[in-house]
């Protein structure tokens, strides 16, 4: 019995003293009176500064200064060619294989600058996973898409990496409807079925960030759903980027929207104060169809 | 470049039914008072009558609003209209309630003399008709600033509603025979009281529309 008290005291040492804790409480009563309520709160995993992007001669972003919060799922919105698909992609460097492109500012992962030199690109692109618009699996077998990374990264422990093969798997939803077919190919799965093929792949290397670029729109609304469904339990363990040009699919999937226009960062905010009452004039009328 | 949206259609239209329902309970509110005030059982009637065509305006605004909510997803400023609309057609269906009140009120009364001249009554009725007014205008070209001035007014209604109180008590004290009017004419200086209360809602509603501000049970109470 003492064993387990110390053993939960310990555990929780981390956490401040409940005195302390209600004194937060009460401030955070007292300030919600006066405090902004529509910035996004929580530790920030990434932290986009002063950041331009430039395809050669045309500039794409200007001056985006964003911090993306650990362990919530955040959604960039805007209309096609605002930017928001090379933001995310900055976001791993996946840019940096486009001739000519270049960037000025910062992007932090956990404070260190994803630019700089001593960064490994692969580790870089290991931590920060990427979900594409079209579902884009190996033409191999479903185990050996999901077992790819693992092994790429040396991993060669047989059991080790069927259970990872199995947990990516259900992290992804997918299990139940393959297990009894790991190894035909996944080509043979459907659309939706693939996509989470994709998401259980980039699970495969523990990503802290999972990057995704449209990830349902070429799924139907069921396959949609499941995905979202997924997002809720994803970001218990990672954090979260969706770029989506379905408003209402960023309304319901996330806890904060970046919305975008001709490159800029109009505005930032909580999904529920910006559908419920947006600050910015534009991104009013983008949210309410009035342009786009 | 801003769109055209087939929706604002449907939005214009949302807003003209209520400015119509509105309509409609003012009027009750107008007959009401005057079939109070001249003793005319047969106009009581009429508005009690006519309650049942703002019943049915508040189920139409409640059925269009599901609809919009369910067909459009509105978000934003839209959001807000849609919603504020449904709660908005509630408050006008209680006013038009209250105006049958007042009506029933006033055919009983009617069955005796008058317990004295109304004076604080119609003064209280033209207070909140015109709470109610301001409140729907203020919806209509959403002015928030015109709906704060609304919810101010609440407070002149309350302080006459407790100053007639307080007569219709000295008429009961004096004269036992007075208790029974004097009761109805209380009930209908709180129905009254309750209009103004109601405007109060739809001035409250409307800042909300307006600015995205919640404002209700915001104010402490003022001791005046």
């Amino acid at each position: 019995m003492l064993d387990q008290q110390s053993e939960l005291r310990s555990g929780l040492s981390h956490y401040p003293p409940t005195s302390s804790l209600l004194e937060m409480e009460r401030m955070d009563s007292r300030d919600s009176k006066v405090s902004d309520q529509r910035s996004p709160q929580g530790k920030p995993k990434l932290r986009v500064q002063g950041f331009n992007f430039f395809y050669g001669l045309v500039q794409s972003l200007f001056k985006i200064d964003l911090e993306i919060p650990e362990h919530q799922v955040t959604a960039f919105i805007g209309p096609s060619g605002c930017g928001k698909s090379t933001l995310l992609r900055c976001m791993n460097r996946l840019n940096d294989l486009i001739e000519g492109a270049r960037h000025e500012g910062n992007i932090l992962l956990d404070d260190v600058d994803i630019f700089n030199s001593k960064v490994d690109i692969t580790d870089l692109r290991k931590r920060v996973g990427m979900v594409f618009q079209k579902s884009n699996p190996f033409p191999k077998s479903i185990h050996e898409n999901v077992a790819y990374g693992p092994r790429l990264q040396g991993l060669k422990n047989r059991a080790v990496l069927e259970d990872i093969v199995e947990g990516s798997l259900r992290g992804a939803g997918l299990w139940e409807e393959v297990k009894d077919r790991l190894h035909k190919s996944a080509l043979g799965l459907s659309g939706g079925q693939q996509q989470r093929l994709c998401i259980a792949r980039a699970l495969a290397v523990k990503p802290d960030v999972l990057l995704m670029d449209e990830p349902c729109s070429a799924l139907d609304p069921i396959a949609t759903g499941i995905i979202e469904e997924l997002l809720f339990s994803l970001k218990k363990e990672l954090t979260v980027v969706i770029v989506t040009h379905n408003m209402q699919q960023a309304a319901r999937v996330s806890d904060s929207t970046a919305f975008m226009y001709l490159g800029q960062l109009v505005e930032f905010g909580l999904t529920k104060q910006l559908f419920t009452n947006p600050s910015n004039k534009q991104t009013e009328d983008y949210i309410t169809g009035r342009f786009g | 470049m801003v769109q055209q949206r087939h929706f604002d259609e449907e939005l214009a239209e949302l807003k003209a039914k209520l400015v119509q329902m509105a309509g409609l309970a003012e009027d009750q509110i107008d007959k009401a008072l005057t079939a109070l005030v001249t003793r005319d059982a047969a106009l009581a009637c009429r508005v009690i009558e006519r309650d049942h065509k703002v019943n049915a305006l508040d189920v139409e605004i409640d059925e269009a609003c599901i609809e919009l909510l369910a067909l459009h997803q509105p978000a934003a400023h839209d959001l807000r209209l849609v919603t504020t609309a449904m709660k908005l057609s509630t408050e006008l269906e209680r006013i038009s309630d209250l105006a049958e009140s007042i009506c029933e009120r006033a055919i009983e009364l009617n069955e005796e003399p008058q317990l004295k001249p109304y004076i604080d009554i119609p003064r209280m009725g033209s207070l909140a008709r015109v709470m109610v007014k301001e409140s729907i205008d203020a919806f209509v070209k959403e002015d928030a600033a015109l709906a704060r001035k609304v919810i101010v007014n609440d407070d002149f209604v309350d302080d006459l509603m407790e100053q007639l109180f307080r007569e219709l008590l000295s008429f009961m004290v004096e004269n036992p025979h007075t208790i029974s009017r004097a009761i109805r004419l209380s009930f209908i200086a709180k129905s009254l009281e309750r209009m103004a209360d109601h405007a109060t809602n739809i001035a409250e509603l409307v800042v909300y529309l307006v600015e995205g501000k919640i404002i209700r049970h915001t104010s402490p109470p003022v001791s005046l």
